[in-house]
């Protein structure tokens, strides 16, 4: 099957839908134009670099070359996660935190799933690794943002409680328990509604982009599945990471509460 | 006597531009009642929570020649209570913050025993103050650090509370600081009031 191929005034077309939103939030003085002016410009220049820098890295087929790639995707990842809190840890916590465990689960579930499930040779293939990789990332960093946003807000907002908790004799992990819970689930939040809505309300993006290319709907379908269950494990193994240690940040030695670690 | 023995203690709140409280020697005896007043924002309740060790502090506190240095944070303010002015409710009832229920507690507090099926929710700020001394005292405290536990409340239920606590301070010989801006309460409960200055000294004020 040949892939219909889009022009410029196409993907001009499709621009004009987001600039008539902007216009239209700048009309109703929403005070998000200008992020979203600036969201759709990153995605065209990102996006057009990842395809220069794709069409070299897969030509060279080299595994330093695909380990500086992710290491380079895995810093932007943890800087997006930093910058995307309200109330984020100081220094450099605020980057480590998101980032190491992006690295625990992101990398070590890609590197499962290309050495045992896909098997590619070599297990490199950056055809399969960084495709597989930036999807794992993506997924990860939304849920741990997400995840860490909530902590870090909640222990600010509930530091009554927090506080009352550990003057009743209660350990730090036992006043915060009810916030980590809620952090978790609110980071498994949108990969547990993807795999919950997969077929029925939504066409997920990369079967989608697989189906456009000519691939059978058939092993478009297996690949998906794949992803999703690789994107709800690192998803989860991120998030817990994250605000397992996220919690124990908050508390010092003595078992206080140190909410002046928050930006 | 189990005494609260504070000696050189300095709050060190980090981000406070001027730390409130001087290094502070002082001694809390047991069965005894020690009053705390000072002007607002002048460190009463800084220097509770340092005791309490809720916040940074340099300098040494013991309880019972036990100093809290060589335990953990949970296990010593098990033993010594702070009772702070706002008190935290995070379940749905009350009954579900007890960890064991002292009926007669709560009865000298004017509460019958369905209290524990009430919704948080319901419950008033003179309410929640009186259960919240009552939460504490269920856990068997050894030393209490009152942060105006009647503040919220009428006459008739602040002497349930000054009762209740004089009741617990004599039978368990518990050392008790209590914060109290009103100096006939002070006098009524206390042999020795210590006045906190704005430039977080204290000085003892004689009887």
């Amino acid at each position: 099957m040949n892939v219909i191929s889009l022009s410029a005034i196409d993907l001009a077309i499709a621009a004009s839908l987001v600039l008539f939103v902007a216009l239209l939030q700048w009309r109703m003085r929403l005070g998000n134009t200008q992020a979203l002016l600036i969201a759709g410009l990153r995605t065209v220049a990102q996006l057009l670099l990842l395809g220069l820098v794709l069409k070299i890295v897969f030509a060279a087929n080299d595994l330093y070359w695909i380990a500086l790639m992710s290491l380079v995707m895995l810093l932007a990842a943890g800087r997006e996660v930093m910058v995307r809190q309200k109330r984020r840890f100081i220094g450099s916590w605020g980057f480590l935190l998101g980032t190491s465990s992006m690295f625990v689960s992101a990398f070590s579930v890609t590197l499962l799933a290309l050495v045992v499930i896909v098997q590619p040779d070599p297990w490199y293939l950056p055809q399969y690794s960084i495709p597989l990789l930036g999807m794992l990332l993506g997924n990860t960093l939304n849920g741990i943002t997400l995840g860490l946003d909530n902590l870090t807000r909640n222990a600010w907002e509930q530091r009554t409680i927090i506080d009352g908790r550990l003057a009743l004799g209660e350990t730090w992990s036992s006043a915060i328990s009810d916030i980590r819970h809620d952090s978790i689930r609110v980071g498994m939040i949108p990969i547990i509604n993807a795999m919950s809505v997969a077929g029925l309300v939504s066409l997920p993006g990369m079967m989608t982009g697989q189906i456009l290319a000519g691939t059978p709907p058939v092993e478009a379908v297996k690949y998906q599945i794949l992803i999703m269950f690789l994107v709800a494990a690192g998803t989860g193994l991120g998030t817990i990471t994250a605000i397992v240690i996220g919690c124990r940040r908050l508390f010092d030695d003595r078992e206080r509460l140190r909410l002046d670690r928050l930006g | 006597m189990a005494d609260l023995v504070i000696s050189n203690l300095q709050s060190r709140v980090p981000g406070m531009v001027v730390q409130r409280l001087v290094a502070l020697n002082l001694c809390l005896h047991g069965a005894e009642i020690t009053g705390l007043n000072g002007p607002s924002g002048s460190g009463k309740s800084l220097l509770l929570r340092a005791i309490a060790d809720l916040d940074p502090s340099t300098g040494e506190v013991s309880l019972d020649d036990c100093s809290r240095a060589s335990m953990a944070g949970h296990e010593w303010r098990k033993r010594v209570a702070y009772l702070p002015t706002e008190s935290g409710w995070w379940f749905e009832t009350v009954g579900e913050h007890f960890l064991q229920t002292d009926i007669a507690c709560l009865q000298q507090l004017g509460f019958e025993a369905d209290v524990l099926s009430w919704k948080v929710t319901r419950i008033s700020s003179g309410e929640k103050q009186r259960l919240a001394l009552a939460r504490i005292l269920s856990r068997r405290p050894e030393a209490l650090l009152l942060d105006e536990p009647t503040a919220s409340l009428d006459a008739s239920h602040t002497r349930d509370v000054e009762q209740l606590v004089s009741d617990y301070m004599r039978q368990r010989d518990v050392p008790v600081f209590w914060v109290s801006h009103d100096p006939e309460q002070l006098k009524r409960l206390t042999r020795r009031v210590m006045i906190i200055q704005h430039d977080g000294s204290i000085k003892e004020q004689g009887r």
